[in-house]
């Protein structure tokens, strides 16, 4: 028992990895149902991995497991410390709820001979965002980060009902995610000519020595550069809002709760882990360049969500935005802002999980989305708009939320370091994110209905459940969050001993 | 019945309460009787918690912790039972008050109505017994998110208007100051719980002290000190009880409450009186206290005249505060008590000249006084109280807070309190002569008298009882003075 448990990091992404084309197997009896439960049995297998995982890791500390049983630096090495444990938590956590969502809305908004595809895709996307996380070896982030890249891009082009809009932001965000991709392998390119290694660990030893090298500071640009456009931070993002408005709804549920999660998880890997601080332009460009357009895309995604018709995009807007206060949070480099930045991963998860599956809940009754089409649904749908709006009191950082912790920690992290004038931007940032959850929450409750159109009922309980159990997180972890608190401290101070 | 399980049963009965109200939504009697019910119920533990802290007992619980070494704390302190037991005993009278008015005016939404109330009413609990700043905050929010629907409880677009500054105003200002204030001061002192003698002394450099007291200050934006004060008239949209329970009951005291919970247990009054961090505030609160009372003056309406008068009688209590003598606090502390009992005989009067004759500008009000006479003879003893004449309790808050201005030997401040005294006799003593020494406009004498009469038994009889209880206050100020005392010593 103890040995097929030894085994479960390789588990977590190959099983994933081999049910896809299993799941393909299923169009020969076009059992769309079967589909649907054979990826909601690998969610949630990959979901137990990853508790298993993560507390293993909280008992005994980090994992290491040889591939093959190759040693590294040769072999491909999967290594798990606290950090990724909890990102690999989130993304199969939010799997495991998104998939039961996704049934209904699947069976709504793609056509039956294509939601087998759509569910094969899904599940090479949650292997490449599971495999991204878990591995320890520099090459193979890139491996699955294309694997989960190009299935997103299949599955935002398939659209809600196949609309035409869905492919040209599939198609800008092919673009764009390429060349982020790229850039990133370019940077892995030089440091690989240098090190001649590509272990995270090797090769972080060996970068100590290498402060000065002028290829590893061009590696180092374009892998930053790559994972900025991944990660959509402003003025890289043009590529988010279109994709998480087209998206099919369950897409658009994991994506906006994981995909740049992932992505901002490499990102602290690199800084911390693989430069480790052993160059003096790591400060630099997280105060000059980071910090800056943090700040802005605070300002931007917020402003920008304010003005938004369409509440899928309003709600990409925001994403844009929250994705600056993570990056605050790295920028400011020390223990509590990384905290509040670990946290915050997890904790939007949580709060565009929520979001975006009530968005779905309304595509599901509503079809259009923009705001006309809610007006006055707030009493014909109770339970999806009350979710929406306890969502979006998190959003907001109302306290007993998660959105409350996070903001505390990273105003705790500002104090800390000291940099005061950076306090009214992030207070005026989160009222920003009231006017524009007021928006919603006005037109839904306060405008009365189109006269033309028919009565709209709750969604099914189906839909419900797995949203009201995203909503309850969002309130137990603001509650009782000295549990996420702790493994994101902890984390925040494996990221920095690093540091020499 | 041990004291900590009491302050959980004060805490969640009205909780049940409003469980109950929404299960009987469809017997209206039976759930106004849950109403009465529960309202009873927690003025009874208040009055057992009164009792166990006047023998001097004291008891906190934790309930849980947030972030680790920050709890969800209640404990009982003088200053807290206070306004709980200000807040509870007028929930009572507030209900009674409320049943009158809104099926008097045949309102739509009343269970909601009562739901929220009772939500509103917990919260207030809540504020009242938390056992540090964290707390308070949390339930300073769920009071403000419960009592929304009901300032917009009419939908119409003005509400709506009104409903979005209320909102705006104290989620912003709470938000964007006042919980910085709590993160800094976390940061500083690595502590929220409320401590005698605060817990700031020391910690932070005395030249940035005035600007946390102003992140406080005006992120308490529910004492209304300018230039946050708008939502208060704006709010003045919302049916009559509920506008009695914003400005007399809950949430303006909660307001002023938490001002002198954050002078006296965070920043400590000797620590805020040697540092000198208050001197703006002193005239923060006066420019309040007077410009609020001039617009007062120059209001027909009579709900945004009581809302502007109420605006200036909370900056006699942050005035009194940033004071930070000994004197003013105890003397904040009764004007606390004492403006509660008259603001809400003045908004339950306005009410019930509302539901009896459908008028809410004081011009029209000529020659009512005959028509109502038990209404206006309220309001004439309300206004008297919180004008500062005896034999009504007003004096005595008035005359602590003089005191402590005159222990400082702030002369002008003296002449501040002296020239709004005088403002409130500008703007409510005509209300009352207008309605006595006026005749009766002649087409309401065509239309026969009869149409017109005294509003229903359940407003009025509220009104009295309020009225009374400024003149009964006045004989008891000392128990309540007795009561405070602990706190500044």
């Amino acid at each position: 028992m103890t040995n097929w448990l030894h085994h479960i990091p390789i588990l977590i992404v190959a099983v994933p990895l081999i049910s896809a084309p299993i799941c393909v197997l299923f169009t020969f009896g076009a059992n769309r149902k079967a589909a649907w439960l054979w990826t909601l049995l690998v969610s949630w297998f990959a979901f137990l991995c990853a508790i298993y995982l993560l507390n293993h890791v909280l008992e005994n500390g980090e994992i290491s497991y040889h591939l093959g049983s190759w040693k590294p630096p040769l072999g491909i090495e999967y290594r798990i410390d606290l950090i990724n444990a909890f990102v690999l938590l989130i993304v199969s956590g939010i799997s495991a709820v998104a998939v039961p969502f996704g049934r209904l809305v699947v069976d709504r908004e793609i056509e039956p001979d294509r939601q087998i595809l759509f569910y094969t895709s899904y599940l090479l996307c949650l292997t490449g965002l599971l495999g991204v996380t878990i591995t320890g070896d520099a090459f193979n982030i890139f491996v699955f980060l294309e694997i989960s890249s190009l299935s997103s891009y299949v599955l935002i082009a398939m659209g809600v009902r196949s609309d035409r809009r869905a492919l040209t932001a599939a198609y800008n965000y092919l673009i764009l995610g390429t060349v982020g991709a790229t850039f990133f392998v370019i940077g892995l390119g030089f440091l690989y000519m240098v090190t001649g290694t590509l272990n995270i660990m090797d090769l972080s030893d060996r970068l100590m020595q290498l402060a000065d090298n002028k290829a590893v500071h061009a590696g180092y640009a374009f892998i930053i550069i790559g994972l900025a456009l991944k990660m959509a931070l402003f003025p890289m993002h043009v590529w988010l809002p279109n994709s998480y408005t087209y998206a099919p709804s369950l897409i658009s549920i994991f994506l906006a709760a994981t995909a740049t999660k992932v992505s901002i998880y490499v990102l602290l890997r690199f800084l911390f882990t693989v430069f480790g601080f052993s160059f003096d332009f790591i400060p630099l460009t997280l105060t000059f360049i980071f910090l800056p357009l943090a700040i802005i895309a605070i300002f931007f995604g917020s402003i920008g969500a304010i003005f938004q018709t369409n509440i899928k995009r309003l709600f990409a807007y925001s994403s844009v935005a929250q994705i600056g206060y993570i990056v605050i949070g790295i920028a400011l480099s020390n223990t509590i802002g990384l905290t509040a930045a670990v946290l915050h991963i997890f904790n939007h998860a949580l709060i565009k999980g929520a979001i975006f599956m009530a968005a779905g809940c309304l595509v599901y009754r509503v079809g259009k989305l923009t705001t006309d089409s809610i007006r006055g649904l707030g009493k014909e749908m109770p339970w999806t708009f009350s979710a929406l709006i306890l969502a979006g009191l998190s959003l907001i950082g109302i306290p007993t939320t998660v959105g409350f912790i996070s903001k505390w920690y990273l105003l705790l992290g500002i104090m800390e370091n000291g940099w005061w004038p950076l306090i009214p931007l992030i207070v005026i940032g989160s009222l920003l994110a009231v006017v524009y959850i007021w928006k919603i929450i006005e037109v839904a409750y306060f405008f009365p209905a189109p006269p033309d159109r028919a009565p709209v009922s709750e969604v099914p309980i189906e839909l419900l459940i797995p949203l009201w159990i995203l909503i309850g997180c969002n309130f137990y972890f603001g509650i009782q969050a000295d549990i996420t608190i702790g493994i994101a401290k902890e984390a925040a101070t494996i990221l920095l001993d690093n540091r020499p | 019945m041990s004291t900590e399980l009491v302050i959980a049963l004060a805490l969640i009965t009205p909780l049940i309460g409003s469980i109950g109200i929404f299960l009987c939504a469809n017997i209206p009697n039976l759930r106004e009787t849950i109403t009465l019910l529960s309202a009873g119920v927690l003025f009874t533990f208040i009055c057992f918690l009164l009792h166990q802290i006047s023998n001097g007992q004291n008891a906190s619980f934790r309930l849980f912790e947030v972030i680790p070494n920050l709890m969800i704390a209640f404990n009982i302190e003088p200053l807290g039972m206070l306004f709980a037991t200000i807040a509870s005993g007028l929930w009572i009278i507030n209900s009674l008050y409320s049943i009158g008015y809104m099926r008097g005016n045949q309102e739509e939404h009343q269970t909601r109505f009562y739901i929220c109330f009772a939500i509103a009413i917990s919260s207030s609990m809540g504020i009242a017994f938390a056992g540090n700043m964290f707390t308070l905050f949390i339930f300073y929010e769920i009071l403000t998110l419960s009592t929304y629907p009901l300032v917009t409880h009419k939908g119409t677009p003005e509400a709506k208007a009104g409903g979005r500054r209320y909102l705006g105003l104290l989620i912003g200002t709470s938000i964007g100051f006042q919980l910085i204030a709590i993160i800094w001061t976390w940061f500083l002192t690595g502590t929220l719980d409320f401590t005698p003698g605060g817990i700031l002394s020391g910690k932070i450099e005395p030249t940035i002290l005035p600007f946390l007291l102003a992140l406080y200050m005006f992120g308490i934006g529910k004492a209304a000190l300018m230039p946050f004060h708008s939502w208060l008239p704006a709010a003045m949209v919302a049916p009559t009880p509920v506008s009695a329970l914003l400005h007399a009951v809950a949430v303006v005291k909660a307001g002023v409450f938490t001002v002198l919970k954050v002078v006296v247990y965070i920043f400590g009054i000797e620590f805020l009186s040697s540092t000198g961090a208050s001197t703006w505030l002193i005239w923060v609160a006066s420019f309040t206290l007077l410009a609020s009372s001039l617009i007062a003056l120059s209001k027909d309406n009579l709900k945004a005249r009581l809302a502007y008068s109420t605006v200036s009688q909370l900056s006699y209590i942050v005035l009194a505060a940033a004071l930070a003598t000994k004197l003013s606090i105890l003397g904040a502390g009764l004007h606390i008590a004492t403006h509660a009992l008259g603001k809400i005989t003045l908004f339950m009067c306005a009410g019930a000249i509302y539901v009896a004759t459908h008028k809410t500008e004081i011009s029209d009000m000529d020659g009512l006084g005959r028509i109502m006479p038990f209404t206006f003879i309220a309001f004439a003893i309300a206004a008297f109280s919180i004008i500062g004449l005896p034999p009504f309790a007003g004096i005595w808050s008035k005359w602590y807070m003089a005191l402590g201005a005159a222990n400082l030997e702030l002369y002008l401040i003296i002449a501040v309190y002296m020239v709004s005294s005088l403002l409130n006799v500008g703007y409510l003593l005509p209300v009352v002569a207008r309605a006595f020494f006026k005749p009766l406009p002649q087409q309401l004498q065509a239309s026969g008298s009869k149409s017109l009469r005294e509003a229903p038994l359940l407003c009025v009889i509220p009104l009295c009882i309020t009225a009374l209880g400024c003149l009964v206050l006045f004989f008891f100020a000392g128990e309540v003075i007795d009561l405070l005392r602990p706190i500044v010593n």
